[in-house]
């Protein structure tokens, strides 16, 4: 799982170098989650993308596409080569993800709190379904602004939607600056809790904690489940780290210096 | 498309919440992956029976139109075609970025059902009176927007949306419709049908308009106007086959919407005219909030009677 975050935040970082710009800090924030859904978690086959038997995942902050095709590429859903292409004219890999361009996108997300109430619609879904396919969301601390989250986790409660897990992306930041500046949030894990959700908050850069979590939470039943990480936006790349200006970012010269120095330490690492 | 014509009607009218739960239990007997979505207005539409026949095919959503819309694209997601209803304003309006890139730019699917269309919103006034549902909608790409004539209409366009992937946005008076057609009628979406033939003017209208339509043509008609009047049920596609068969054939085109004439039947007509040398003059809600009253006086505050259209034909003609 390690290996899979260093390969993850690598191609990440190449991406965003290619095209000059990107949604970095949440990109750099949800690898760890995705890393051990990827590799321990999901029920997937990457050469079948709509296998109906799959485990679903919605990216509901879709703005942190570029993490997610970078799991799945090394997944295999498509070429890795295709990832330089992002954000390209034609391409198919937006900045926001769209279900209809990529292999292994399950819904197109980017207007926020929208990706939230899919997730509990499949959910229901698999529930009249009798089906056992599990659904993963991840959302922003920022995407909790918005209303829709909260009505989503209402119907989630209501409609006992046991076969769903929310992952809160707790970067404490959002693209103005810190949380705490833009709309306080108060404490994020006892406010889901009282929605009625089974809720645990772990460190997001852990995967085995993050993976001991996610174990726990299948085995809870009746009421939905939400892990709350703990994580920071633009984990990894340092210069970047507490930067209020690291959500969508440009780089200059030596900034770019410092990724090329990066990659190249993601490099060595790996092999 | 069979339709035979009845009006006028010596059917007593009927509501259309009455068939709205009955031709969903009989679409659901046979494809249960119908759903139908509630966002707490079961006594207003009718579906508790709906609901005592399919009881995990009726999802309660609860007051939360945005997520309810989410809801439908998740299900759509699995296969299931779900059914929405709720007022007008709050099926479009209230949940319109959910509708725009959940639904359609997602290209899933949805059966959006906006009741008390315009002035059919009455006494719940102002706040409850859509007359830009129709503009909202046909905004967003693909999506079909149908307004209803009748309950007989309506049976029909329920069943048939059923079977056709995608959005789809159906416009109606929850309550008394007189009945156009006659039981059992069938209809082609995106063709017009022609009520009434006529060589000087055609009146082109869409759900309470249309009784106000064959009205005016009588009136015209003893004045010596010969009127044909077109029910234009499909807004988008609009049928622009009909409309240039109709703007060649005669000298003026009136529309007649229950709705705000920017965004409507009337803008979508001059934009299916465009190019031609039509004269297209439309009567509708100019440019105004709803406000509450009974259906009688909000037809005439808002300029939407029998009268109005023959005013208009006189002063376009």
């Amino acid at each position: 799982m390690k290996k899979f975050s260093v390969q993850i935040r690598l191609e990440i970082l190449k991406m965003l170098k290619q095209r000059g710009f990107g949604h970095l800090g949440g990109s750099m924030s949800v690898v760890e989650i995705l890393s051990v859904l990827y590799t321990k978690v999901m029920n997937i086959d990457p050469s079948n993308p709509a296998w109906e038997d799959r485990d679903y995942l919605v990216l509901s902050k879709g703005h942190a596409g570029p993490a997610l095709y970078s799991a799945l590429a090394l997944k295999g859903y498509f070429k890795k080569s295709i990832l330089k292409t992002l954000n390209d004219n034609n391409t198919i890999l937006p900045s926001h993800c769209d279900r209809l361009l990529t292999p292994g996108i399950d819904m197109t997300t980017g207007s926020l709190g929208q990706g939230i109430s899919s997730a509990v619609g499949i959910a229901k879904a698999l529930k009249l379904e009798q089906k056992h396919n599990k659904v993963y969301v991840i959302i922003g601390d920022g995407e909790l602004n918005e209303g829709q989250c909260y009505e989503a986790l209402q119907f989630a409660y209501h409609h006992k939607l046991d076969n769903l897990i929310l992952f809160i992306d707790e970067n404490k930041q959002q693209l103005d600056g810190f949380t705490k500046d833009i709309m306080i949030q108060q404490d994020i894990s006892k406010k889901i809790a009282a929605f009625g959700f089974d809720t645990v908050k772990v460190d997001g850069h852990n995967e085995e904690i993050i993976l001991k979590a996610i174990k726990n939470a299948l085995l809870v039943k009746d009421v939905p489940s939400c892990i709350v990480l703990d994580t920071v936006k633009a984990k990894g790349v340092e210069m970047y780290e507490g930067d209020i200006n690291n959500h969508h970012v440009r780089f200059n010269d030596n900034q770019i210096e410092y990724i090329n120095n990066l990659i190249k330490e993601l490099e060595e690492e790996i092999s | 498309m069979s339709v035979e014509i009845l009006m006028p009607s010596l059917n007593s009218p009927i509501e259309l919440r009455n068939v709205y739960g009955e031709t969903l239990i009989e679409l659901t007997k046979e494809n249960n992956k119908i759903v139908l979505l509630e966002a707490d207005l079961m006594g207003a539409i009718k579906t508790n029976n709906y609901q005592k026949a399919f009881p995990d095919n009726l999802i309660s959503c609860g007051i939360m139109e945005a997520n309810m819309v989410g809801v439908a694209s998740g299900l759509s997601l699995r296969g299931f075609i779900p059914y929405m209803h709720t007022f007008g304003p709050f099926a479009t309006r209230r949940c319109y970025d959910q509708l725009f890139l959940s639904i359609g730019y997602a290209k899933l699917n949805l059966k959006i059902i906006g009741s008390d269309s315009g002035v059919s919103a009455a006494h719940n006034g102002g706040t409850h009176m859509p007359f830009e549902d129709v503009g909202l909608m046909r905004l967003i790409p693909k999506c079909t927007v149908i307004e209803i004539s009748d309950h007989v209409m309506f049976k029909d366009i329920l069943k048939q949306v059923a079977s056709i992937y995608g959005m789809h946005y159906i416009r109606i008076v929850r309550k008394n419709m007189e009945q156009i057609y006659k039981e059992d009628s069938t209809f082609k979406i995106g063709k017009g049908i022609v009520l009434r033939e006529g060589k000087t003017v055609a009146i082109v209208a869409t759900g309470i308009m249309i009784k106000e339509a064959l009205l005016a043509r009588e009136i015209l008609e003893k004045e010596g106007i010969s009127t044909a009047v077109i029910d234009m049920f499909t807004i988008k596609p609009i049928d622009k086959e009909l409309l240039i068969k109709y703007a060649n054939k005669t000298e003026l085109i009136v529309t007649a919407e229950n709705h705000n004439i920017i965004g409507g039947l009337g803008s979508a007509v001059l934009e299916s005219l465009e190019g031609t040398n039509s004269k297209v003059a439309r009567v509708g809600v100019k440019d105004r909030f709803g406000q509450v009253g009974t259906q009688q006086f909000l037809q005439k505050e808002y300029g939407l009677t029998a009268l109005k259209i023959v005013e208009s034909v006189k002063e376009n003609l």
